[in-house]
């Protein structure tokens, strides 16, 4: 049987890391805190965008800071609201569709993404997936450092962990299947039989072109 | 003595101009080559409209359309596809045109409840501007998009079971059309292998139903594509179109066009080379060397542009294989050429388009389809091309596809072709696989993807031809390992590739140069 590896981010859904984590930062326990958050988040916007102009890796590193002191309760008691605010209505329609077509073809879906797997996995089950590969924050004592648990998914390390899942499961990598829309991403697409661009972004599109791999707009009407 | 069309050439005979993609070659044939033109455009009707009224209310072996209607029903109407007919025509299209007065008839005998439906099978969707021009724009501007629509194949809760024939075969349909009181079919029949039940039993339907047919082995028994009492798969989508009329309620509308390919202008690329006037030897000229001077980009906008005047030459209504009968005799009245005797060479030009690259460039693997799918089956009775014989076409035979129309026809091409060359092999291998790829079926639904499993077929296309000729040489290709990959030979003129094909046929070979487009069928006969 092949996996499906899907990136979520600009493939599955509209939004971005930011997203959900601009979330966490208004809905903190109350306003002082939230202005708080907001004010230590606008100081490392600047690391932010140099972050992300290094590698998806870093950016991802600097963003998961912003949840340092965080509770885990607090956290997971707000993921269903978060998901249900910021992710679920930006799932685009066209992806659900692809999603199922996968899941018809037996293939085993698995969702690969730098969020948080605790809002992954909400989106696994909506969309009838079958695993989920995201990032997690390390907790002490119940309150996030700021740091995650390796392995972060981010770039590289997702065609690694791809890796790693497909000898795991027994997929044969050649009968395999994976979608990002980012050039990010084009590590993980690499080791697949069969990549494809799904709503690229300049770069990646350009790239499919070239070695002539399938784009698909399906956030189109 | 032999027909019109058939033209012997002598040693004085002028050059002659065949297609080569987009452009055009002069090609020096020998003395006593054979030279097959097609038949002057039939007259086209004076009122077409008035035919249409007349057809749906005197139909064959059927009601009149106005006795099956009655308030509140549920009517579908289907259409073909911009793949018919080549090039696609100048507006009113024959479609608009029967639309115009069936949708007229519905409001008349109060039938408010209907859908239209391009019927692309696992063609690639129609975009709007496509529709708007069969359409036309009345009727594009009130019911495009929620009541007029293409046919989606692979829309889970879009298609149904009609039943199955005796042998097994499954018919499943476009549910809307299947659970319609009345389903209404609009043709428009280019050749002969077009309409009869190939309209509602492939047009719209899905992989599920394509797959009796649409595969090598039934390929391999049609003798020819053309002429549907030797075709196979003709005799497959019967059992299936039969199965079909005998749930479904189908009232058939079948139109016939003549061959007027090209406008008066330029009607001297369908004519005797040597039968031109100096003015039309002075614009042949002309015309060659600006395409030759044109980048390519244009050429393809300027015969993407300039639609076809066909005229309509017969409307048919009523029972499907009724109407079908009278639309062949139409269709074969335009298009058969009596030939006598088979040849060892057959040459022809293969030109920029096909029906599955509207608005699209001419693939390699639709090169494929051209030359040994469309020309090689271009026959009734035996075929043109003896058994073992060499074929030699002029075409550039680009590496090149358009990736939103035919991205999976890269990768059947440059991954698959180089493992196998083998339908049976690609059939057993590989198709259900490939044409299960979420990406390309999303690309399909979503997009303007012709279905993952349609490069399978269009190399099947070419089976027939495949297991009946001996070579299969390209002149004018602009590169050697596309050619190869399928299986072909290149010369690099026309000169050498007679030179090679002589060397594998008898001594004095009979050649015979077909001189399409326009389409031309030979009749050949062999005593």
């Amino acid at each position: 049987m092949p996996a499906s590896y899907f990136d979520v981010d600009g493939t599955l859904v509209r939004t971005n890391l930011v997203h959900p984590t601009l979330y966490y930062l208004l809905n903190q326990a109350n306003p002082q805190r939230t202005l708080a958050r907001l004010a230590d988040a606008a100081l490392r916007a600047p690391r932010l965008v140099l972050a992300e102009l290094r590698d998806r890796r870093t950016f991802n590193e600097e963003l998961y800071g912003l949840y340092k002191g965080t509770s885990q309760d607090r956290l997971l008691t707000l993921a269903d609201d978060a998901y249900e605010k910021v992710l679920r209505p930006a799932i685009i329609k066209g992806a659900r569709e692809l999603v199922h077509t996968c899941r018809d073809k037996g293939h085993d879906v698995v969702i690969v993404s730098g969020a948080l797997d605790f809002l992954m996995a909400r989106l696994c089950r909506e969309l009838g997936a079958t695993h989920v590969i995201a990032n997690r924050l390390e907790f002490l004592d119940g309150v996030a450092t700021g740091r995650m648990l390796p392995p972060v998914v981010a770039g590289p390390t997702k065609a690694l962990l791809l890796r790693d899942h497909a000898k795991e499961y027994g997929h044969d990598l050649d009968e395999c299947y994976a979608y990002s829309d980012s050039y990010s991403d084009v590590p993980m697409l690499s080791v697949v039989g069969h990549p494809a661009a799904v709503n690229p972004d300049r770069a990646l599109e350009r790239l499919a072109r070239a070695y002539q791999w399938p784009v698909v707009h399906l956030d189109r009407p | 003595m032999s027909h019109p069309c058939v033209v012997t050439l002598d040693r004085k005979s002028a050059p002659r101009v065949l297609f080569s993609g987009d452009r055009l070659v002069e090609v020096d044939l020998p003395a006593g080559t054979r030279v097959i033109y097609p038949k002057a455009p039939l007259a086209g009707l004076k009122d077409p409209d008035a035919a249409i009224r007349y057809a749906i209310n005197h139909p064959y072996n059927s009601e009149p359309l106005y006795a099956k209607l009655r308030p509140g029903m549920k009517v579908v109407i289907a259409l073909d596809d911009i793949s018919l007919p080549l090039p696609p025509m100048r507006r009113p299209d024959v479609r608009e045109r029967v639309l115009t007065v069936v949708l007229d008839l519905l409001a008349d005998y109060g039938v408010d409840d209907f859908e239209i439906i391009i019927a692309t099978s696992v063609h690639r969707k129609m975009t709007g501007p496509e529709v708007r021009h069969i359409v036309g724009d009345k009727i594009f501007n009130a019911y495009w998009p929620k009541r007029l629509y293409n046919h989606d194949a692979e829309d889970p809760q879009g298609m149904k079971l009609v039943g199955e024939t005796e042998l097994g075969e499954k018919v499943i349909l476009n549910k809307k059309a299947v659970e319609s009181d009345l389903l209404i079919y609009v043709n428009l029949n280019l050749v002969p292998m077009d309409g009869g039940h190939k309209s509602v039993a492939v047009g719209l339907c899905g992989y599920e139903s394509l797959k009796p047919h649409h595969n090598p082995k039934v390929m391999r028994q049609c003798h020819s594509y053309m002429d549907p009492k030797s075709s196979m798969l003709n005799t497959v989508v019967e059992r299936q179109g039969a199965v079909a009329n005998k749930h479904l309620n189908v009232f058939t509308i079948e139109t016939t066009v003549n061959n007027r390919m090209f406008d008066r202008s330029l009607d001297f690329l369908a004519r005797n080379e040597d039968d031109l006037s100096p003015w039309d030897k002075t614009a042949m000229k002309a015309l060659i060397a600006t395409l030759d001077r044109t980048p390519q980009e244009l050429r393809e906008q300027i015969f993407r542009r300039v639609p076809s005047p066909f005229e309509l030459t017969g409307v048919f209504a009523g029972e499907t294989e009724a109407v079908h009968k009278e639309t062949l005799k139409r269709c074969f009245e335009q298009y058969a050429v009596p030939v006598k005797g088979q040849c060892d060479i057959l040459v022809a030009g293969v030109p920029y388009i096909s029906p599955y690259n509207v608005n699209a460039f001419l693939n390699p693997l639709l090169v494929q389809v051209m030359a040994q799918g469309y020309m090689f089956n271009m026959y009734r009775g035996s075929p043109l091309l003896k058994k073992g014989g060499t074929l030699i076409i002029t075409h550039p035979v680009s590496d090149r596809f358009d990736h939103d129309q035919h991205a999976p026809y890269v990768e059947f091409v440059h991954k698959l072709l180089p493992e196998t060359r083998d339908a049976m092999e690609l059939h057993k291998r590989y198709e259900e696989k490939f044409a299960s790829n979420p990406a390309y079926l999303a690309m399909y639904r979503k997009g303007r993807a012709y279905h993952p499993v349609h490069p399978f077929f269009m190399w099947y296309w070419g089976e027939a031809g495949r297991q009946h000729m001996g070579r299969v040489i390209v002149v004018g290709a602009d590169n050697e390992y596309m050619p190869r990959i399928l299986g072909y030979e290149t010369a690099p003129n026309m000169h050498e590739a007679l030179e090679m094909a002589k060397d594998t046929a008898p001594s004095s070979p009979e050649i015979t140069c077909m001189h399409l487009p326009p389409i031309v069928m030979a009749d050949v006969t062999t005593k």
